[in-house]
């Protein structure tokens, strides 16, 4: 394991740089996160679609499938990909401390 | 204790074919990632078990797909394969390269990655194996440089594949290369940006031989054929018979439809062209003699797929014939079409043919706009009982 240096605290991360525990996620991880992932303002937009993914992993414990994403936010693919250049599973998941959503190559 | 350092690898040296560990012999001269992967791998055999670990979410800007992320379990004892991700580069159609071309795509790959590479992965794809995450980007934009793209990966559409199609083949019946491209680049947000359930794949053969496999590889296969009939050239079959070719054993009596009849009088080979199910088996044995029609277009097949969740599914007709010529408007279409209803229904990690063995056939095609017709019918119904919908009943 690995960890980032948040303003002088160690976050442990895994290989990928998502957070380990969920819990331990705060604003100052965010924008630390948001430097690594190529994010550099956040702006009310970022802020709606993490908002949006950490209260859907809260309530159903995975993220959200992109599609209901880009409808329960309001944002294209396109315009998703903008606010965040590594994409939504990469970039946002990662920035609103979700732990590493699975997937199939 | 054998002093060789790989013993169990070294077992797939014997014989007399091609091997992977001879490969990855040669590769580990050049490259401590490739000596340490060859050990890793040596250490999977002896413990009877993989040493990678599951997942990794890894990839360059704008893309949210095109590389597989893959780490290893034991990156202490084998910290060359520490990170060894696995690009995913889109084949050029057909298959095609000039030697110049290789040479640099290996160029670019012994700079930023292991050296190793795999042509193709069942996809099509060119299969870069093994680099760091720092290496991903520069290698991106390098193989950008030498006019290279990143494929499909994840829950997106994959990287399109075709046969040779007209460029080699007289059997094809449509440009497979052309519709192949044209499609990949019309398709590209949703080849670098996964948004669908699942996995989608889209395979092009020119005829029905199916050289590319799309009917039992793709969720959308494009296969060429022709509407009208067979073309014969009876002075070429009656010198196939002239010949000693035994017509009756291998071509009349193995015609699925028993379509072909043989007036030996008149030496004439009738073609009952309404029967035909264009199954090729003719065309493929006597060649010189018979040709594909000439009213060319493609058939339409939805719902092939290898095995994950159910069982490997053969895909099924969805139109019987649409005719292709650039800019392939009703292709495009129809694909949207189908992908939007299954984006909109499906499942996380639910593949087109299952979303439509859950929902049934009626609802899809309902959800798409197409009407039923009797050639997506694969055989007579042997249940009794039909579902009507309201509005269809009539009463008297």
């Amino acid at each position: 394991m690995s960890y980032v240096d948040v303003n002088g605290k160690q976050i442990e991360v895994d290989e990928d740089g998502f957070i380990c525990d969920p819990d331990l996620w705060n604003e100052e991880i965010v924008r630390c996160f948001a430097r690594l992932e190529g994010v550099d303002e956040l702006t009310d937009d970022h802020w709606k679609v993490i908002h949006y993914l950490r209260g859907y992993y809260r309530q159903f414990g995975i993220a959200p499938m992109i599609r209901k994403l880009c409808k329960e936010t309001g944002f294209n693919l396109q315009r998703i990909y903008e606010l965040f250049p590594s994409g939504p599973a990469k970039g946002a998941c990662k920035l609103a401390g979700l732990p590493k959503p699975t997937g199939c190559v | 204790m054998d002093d060789r350092e790989t013993p169990l690898l070294d077992e797939l040296e014997e014989g007399d074919w091609p091997s992977f560990v001879a490969e990855l012999k040669r590769a580990a001269e050049k490259s401590a990632m490739s000596a340490d992967l060859l050990r890793q791998i040596e250490r999977s055999y002896a413990d009877n078990t993989g040493h990678w670990k599951r997942g990794g979410i890894v990839g360059v800007r704008g893309y949210g797909g095109g590389v597989v992320g893959r780490y290893s379990a034991m990156p202490e004892e084998f910290p060359g394969v520490k990170e060894f991700h696995t690009l995913r580069v889109n084949e050029p159609a057909g298959f095609y390269y000039t030697t110049e071309k290789l040479r640099e795509l290996c160029d670019v790959w012994d700079k930023y990655g292991s050296g190793l590479l795999n042509l193709h992965g069942s996809t099509g794809d060119i299969i870069l194996l093994g680099t760091t995450t720092e290496n991903l980007q520069p290698c991106f934009d390098a193989l950008g440089e030498i006019g290279f793209d990143l494929g499909g990966s994840g829950s997106a559409m994959r990287t399109l594949s075709c046969c040779v199609g007209q460029s080699r083949c007289e059997h094809a019946c449509i440009d497979t290369m052309d519709v192949t491209h044209d499609l990949t680049m019309n398709f590209q947000m949703e080849i670098h940006r996964p948004a669908f359930p699942y996995k989608f794949k889209i395979k092009v053969s020119g005829c029905p031989n199916d050289c590319a496999a799309a009917s039992a590889r793709s969720d959308l296969a494009i296969i060429g054929v022709w509407r009208d009939a067979i073309e014969i050239d009876q002075q070429g079959v009656a010198e196939y018979v002239d010949e000693g070719f035994d017509l009756f054993n291998r071509v009349i009596r193995r015609c699925p439809t028993w379509a072909l009849d043989w007036d030996a009088e008149e030496k004439r080979l009738k073609l009952t062209s309404e029967d035909c199910v264009h199954c090729m088996h003719c065309i493929n044995e006597m060649p010189k003699a018979l040709r594909v029609g000439q009213e060319r277009g493609a058939a339409v097949l939805i719902g092939g797929k290898a095995p994950v969740v159910k069982g490997a599914m053969i895909g099924w007709v969805l139109v019987p014939f649409m005719r292709l010529e650039p800019p392939y408007q009703e292709l495009k279409d129809l694909i949207v079409q189908v992908t939007e209803f299954w984006a909109e229904h499906g499942k996380n990690r639910e593949r087109l043919a299952e979303l439509i063995d859950r929902l049934g056939m009626p609802a899809f095609l309902e959800g798409i706009g197409v009407e039923p017709c009797p050639q997506m019918v694969d055989a007579p119904r042997s249940n009794p009982y039909l579902f009507w919908r309201e509005e269809e009943v009539k009463h008297a």
